[in-house]
């Protein structure tokens, strides 16, 4: 028999409402606006809109402030909204050598075209609080340098013409990328799908995974051969019109990785890549996507898969926060049936280990008195 | 006659462009200067949906799927019978069918001038001076390097 058990409807309304009104704060503190959460916590925004893979910056903005700042929550939430949309397609390749640079930075050479463009970074701050900030001091509008326009190609096409090292990932001319979102994930997974999971994977996740690439665990030697992050344009191939329609543009950061390689059986010795590509301002994700994916190469040079971060499955089915999230908390969720279960279970293996104890020391007490 | 219809799609193209990058209150703002008119009857939308960003493997390789964006579009059909479309990241509905209008209206010889000049230009000008700004505050923090010499030699 199948007894159904309701309740909780009032608790539930209840509790929404208490959310509602935590949410909101004391009403004496002026109520956050989506336009100040996209301006002044742009980062959050950014990682929101990268792991949400959505890019609209006042949803993401909606999303941190409906969350109370809970970045999995308004991730969760920008993801949920996405399937509500109809799909228009699917754009041209972004070209980040066409990227209007705001930061580019490479490791490997000092002296390249363009030059080396710290932008708006936190890196050479002494990372001390700044009390001047919580009292809302103005700040002085930056410093501006007239200089002529100047070309800024991708550092792998400057070393790509000694040959010492691989060229951008190529695929077979009738490879239809994969997409994630429409077909369910497989392994052996190509790499232009696992590039789809990182770049929306949980950034903590990724960045562990990265960090113990470099600890030792499938070492592979990286150097930051470029950073950069822009705008990029966007294009969209439509029936009704006969060119590419501008849709506007996207910021991106892109990081390509150069790493070491002794060479295997399968390729010469030569330095390999890594690449990231994620939503927004955000080169810890891209620094750590791409370690990733030169990681989970390992099985193309190969490499022997040793480690946790060379496992295309173990990576890539745990790198979505939403699912993780969702796992892991539905146990919160009532389980009150499977408990009870569980409960009875034990319940009978307990007795009957007692009742095997208790014949074991009648036993001995037998032996001891004979 | 292939070279014009190449430059008629270009000059297209790059209309639609600035409205995409342009924001939805000076479009209106400039509209109701220039005094366009903005009868039209929709074809389709203004809809809201998605665009999957496409990147390439280390940034000139083979495609893959990055994300998605909101983009909106409108279909538009003027009395005098020209059909103008608009695509635009975000979700400005009132964007998409102003774009869609200053589409057609730019395809209708009797219009053209009065778009690019009147509202393309100074849309266009903006954005220059926009990005004009970024880039310089940028190249302000671009490194020089400079060599200290060291040691007695």
């Amino acid at each position: 028999m199948y007894v159904a058990v309701k309740g909780g409807e009032a608790a539930i309304a209840n509790a929404h409402r208490l959310l509602a009104d935590r949410r909101r704060g004391y009403r004496s503190v002026p109520a956050l606006r989506l336009d100040q959460i996209v301006e002044q916590l742009a980062l959050g925004v950014d990682r929101v809109m990268s792991e949400g893979s959505l890019y609209d910056r006042e949803l993401a903005a909606l999303a941190v402030v409906q969350a109370r700042g809970d970045m999995i929550e308004a991730i969760f939430l920008v993801r949920a909204y996405r399937t509500t949309l109809p799909r228009f397609g699917y754009t041209n390749p972004v070209d980040t050598g066409a990227m209007q640079v705001e930061r580019r930075i490479s490791a490997t050479y000092k002296d390249l075209p363009g030059g080396q463009v710290l932008g708006p970074t936190f890196d050479y701050t002494h990372r001390l609080l700044d009390p001047e900030l919580a009292a809302g001091a103005e700040v002085e509008r930056p410093a501006q340098r007239p200089a002529e326009p100047e070309a800024m190609p991708r550092v792998s096409a400057i070393l790509a013409h000694e040959g010492l090292i691989e060229a951008d990932g190529e695929m077979p001319l009738d490879h239809v990328p994969g997409d994630i979102t429409r077909e369910p994930l497989q392994f052996p997974m190509a790499r232009d799908i696992r590039l789809q999971a990182l770049s929306r994977g949980d950034e903590g996740f990724l960045l562990a995974l990265g960090y113990s690439t470099q600890r030792g665990y499938a070492r592979n030697h990286p150097f930051v051969g470029e950073i950069r992050i822009g705008e990029v344009e966007l294009e969209l191939d439509v029936p009704e019109l006969p060119f590419a329609v501008p849709l506007g543009s996207i910021r991106v950061t892109e990081c390509q990785m150069v790493n070491q390689f002794k060479g295997s059986a399968k390729a010469p010795p030569q330095f390999t890549r890594g690449y990231g590509l994620v939503f927004g301002q955000s080169e810890r994700k891209a620094m750590a996507m791409a370690l990733c994916d030169r990681a989970l190469r390992a099985t193309e040079l190969g490499e022997d898969v040793v480690a946790a971060a060379q496992d295309q499955e173990f990576v890539i089915s745990h790198s979505d926060n939403v699912q993780a999230t969702g796992f892991v908390e539905h146990l919160k969720l009532p389980h009150y049936v499977d408990f009870q279960a569980e409960l009875g279970l034990v319940r009978r293996m307990r007795a009957e280990y007692e009742a095997r104890e208790n014949e074991d020391k009648a036993e001995e007490k037998r032996e001891a008195a004979e | 006659m292939r070279g014009q219809e190449a430059r008629e799609q270009a000059g297209r193209k790059a209309v639609m462009a600035t409205l995409a990058h342009a924001a939805a209150d000076e479009i209106a703002r400039l509209w109701n200067e220039a005094g366009l008119p903005s009868e039209a009857e929709l074809l389709r939308g203004p809809e809201t949906g998605l665009v999957t960003v496409r990147g390439r493997i280390g940034g000139g390789g083979a495609p893959f799927n990055v994300g998605e964006a909101t983009v909106t579009r409108a279909t538009v059909r003027l009395p005098s019978g020209q059909v103008g479309h608009s695509y635009a990241l975000g979700r400005d509905k009132a964007k998409a069918r102003l774009a869609a209008i200053a589409d057609a209206l730019w395809q209708d010889p009797a219009h053209r001038e009065t778009v690019e000049a009147k509202l393309v230009a100074p849309l266009r000008a903006a954005l220059d001076a926009a990005r004009e700004t970024r880039r310089v505050e940028t190249a302000a923090t671009k490194v020089d390097f400079f060599t200290m010499v060291r040691g007695e030699d």
